[in-house]
């Protein structure tokens, strides 16, 4: 198949930036997405040309790594990470459009490549339990009920991809956040910093100047990992009570 | 983050509100004396322990507080979100595709310019029949000639609709995302606490119309 890319390029961060086209030829439907860039950079490189920078690690879709918004849609029309989007996806002829999150919180670095920097700080600032380090104890030695459990386990499998910000008409990253504070505080090791984490994760967030959300949904809808969006109900909860109980 | 819980606890007084306003609307229907004896008994409301007006007066003061504690509020978001997108010239991203989202919904992505058309509807709204200085169809002592009155006219039916309708749609994102901020959804609630909202917007926005309609087509008056 043929297709048309119109591709974000930006030289780095101080450039303005703009969309160019390409012309990607004999692509098979079972390229993955960034196969069928890579394909496209061989051939700027042996052009002389700069290649697209983007973002890649695994290529399993499980380490957040990747993430570009193609044709308006975070990850593009599949419910899955970009690495494991596949060109079967698209039609021959079609025109693609890519660019990267889009967000004052992740600032562009080059091309489609942006700094997520700022999940980690939010990380940081309480997404952890303080725990001492030593042999690990039984798993067994505290029960935890199944479906807390269960949710702790959805919840964890949140990526950091940053789609749920890229996606949000607000730039929020609510569901991230929500995430991770679902995830410590559906267990038991998660409880004595339960009120705290989420006052300072929360802060954190606002600090990073993401927007806030306004539960409309497009987080969930594209979150390649399915975090529920009641987890940003959950998240509410921890607050208020933290708040109410002034046990920050 | 005390703007979105401002917002929702605001939100839900405002709801109240509308439910008793949409009451008192209905009275219509029992004609003249009745409507105009509800219209007379709010300002005798919680006498004698109140003095006259008194009960109005709190209420028209925690309302007032509501709608400005909301409206900055949501001004407030507005801007913080309107910096977080980082868009570049009008559109965030570049691509014509796929504009509408995945799932959004109408009224999620109407709630702000929705809330402004709601408040200078409200604006009109009160100087139209609290005040009485815009009187279509004619000024009148009697709340419910004023009713009457305006809603004979057909732009003044309009105006009410559109209103209405833009209130609705505030109202069905309005109450779900309340209870999310709130911190009251989970996930085998979710479907329901949309239904909720979706029937509590359309209950009111069809309480608000079904007067002006009434009287409109000549039913009521």
């Amino acid at each position: 198949m043929n297709i048309t890319l119109r591709v974000w390029r930006q030289k780095g961060k101080d450039d303005e930036g703009r969309m160019v086209s390409y012309q990607v030829e004999d692509v098979s439907q079972d390229m993955s997405f960034l196969e069928m860039l890579d394909v496209l950079n061989e051939k700027l490189t042996v052009a002389g040309e700069d290649p697209i920078a983007f973002d890649h690690d695994c290529r399993e879709g499980i380490c957040g790594a990747c993430g570009v918004v193609i044709n308006g849609i975070a990850h593009g029309p599949e419910v899955t990470t970009t690495c494991q989007l596949h060109m079967r996806s698209f039609k021959d002829g079609d025109t693609i459009d890519v660019e990267p999150w889009r967000a004052k919180a992740f600032p562009v670095i080059k091309d489609l490549v942006v700094d997520r920097g700022s999940l980690d700080r939010i990380i940081q600032a309480g997404g952890y339990i303080s725990a001492p380090t030593g042999t690990a104890p039984d798993a067994h030695a505290v029960p935890v009920p199944k479906t807390d459990a269960d949710r702790a386990f959805d919840a964890a499998t949140c990526i950091g991809c940053g789609a749920c910000v890229a996606a949000c008409p607000n730039a929020s990253g609510m569901l991230f956040t929500a995430a991770k504070v679902t995830h410590l505080g559906m267990l038991p090791q998660g409880q004595p910093e339960r009120a705290a984490r989420v006052v300072k994760m929360v802060n954190q967030h606002d600090e990073e100047d993401f927007g806030g959300c306004t539960n409309i949904g497009e987080c969930a809808a594209v979150c390649p990992k399915g975090i529920p969006l009641d987890t940003i109900s959950q998240l509410n909860k921890d607050l208020l009570g933290s708040l109410a109980s002034g046990k920050m | 983050m005390a703007l979105k819980s401002a917002m929702a606890v605001t939100g839900v007084i405002l709801v109240l509100f509308l439910i008793a306003h949409m009451y008192g609307n209905l009275m219509v229907f029992g004609g003249q004396e009745v409507f105009d004896n509800y219209a007379h008994h709010l300002r005798e409301l919680g006498e004698p322990m109140l003095p006259h007006e008194g009960a109005l007066w709190i209420i028209r003061v925690v309302l007032l507080a509501s709608v400005l504690i909301h409206a900055y509020a949501a001004f407030t978001l507005w801007a913080r979100a309107r910096r977080a997108r980082a868009a570049t010239g009008v559109r965030r991203y570049q691509s014509t595709q796929n504009k509408k989202g995945v799932q959004r919904s109408y009224a999620s992505f109407t709630m702000r310019w929705g809330g402004v058309i709601v408040i200078l509807f409200v604006v009109y709204h009160l100087l139209h029949f609290t005040t009485n200085h815009i009187a279509p169809g004619g000024a009148s002592d009697s709340p419910y000639q004023r009713v009457v009155n305006g809603f004979e006219i057909w732009w003044v039916v309009l105006s009410y609709l559109i209103a209405m309708l833009a209130v609705g749609l505030h109202l069905r994102h309005g109450i779900w995302s309340a209870t999310q901020t709130l911190g009251q959804n989970k996930a085998g609630r979710q479907r329901g606490l949309n239904v909720i909202a979706t029937a509590i917007a359309a209950v009111i926005t069809v309480g608000f119309l079904v007067p002006p309609f009434s009287i409109f087509f000549g039913l009521v008056g």
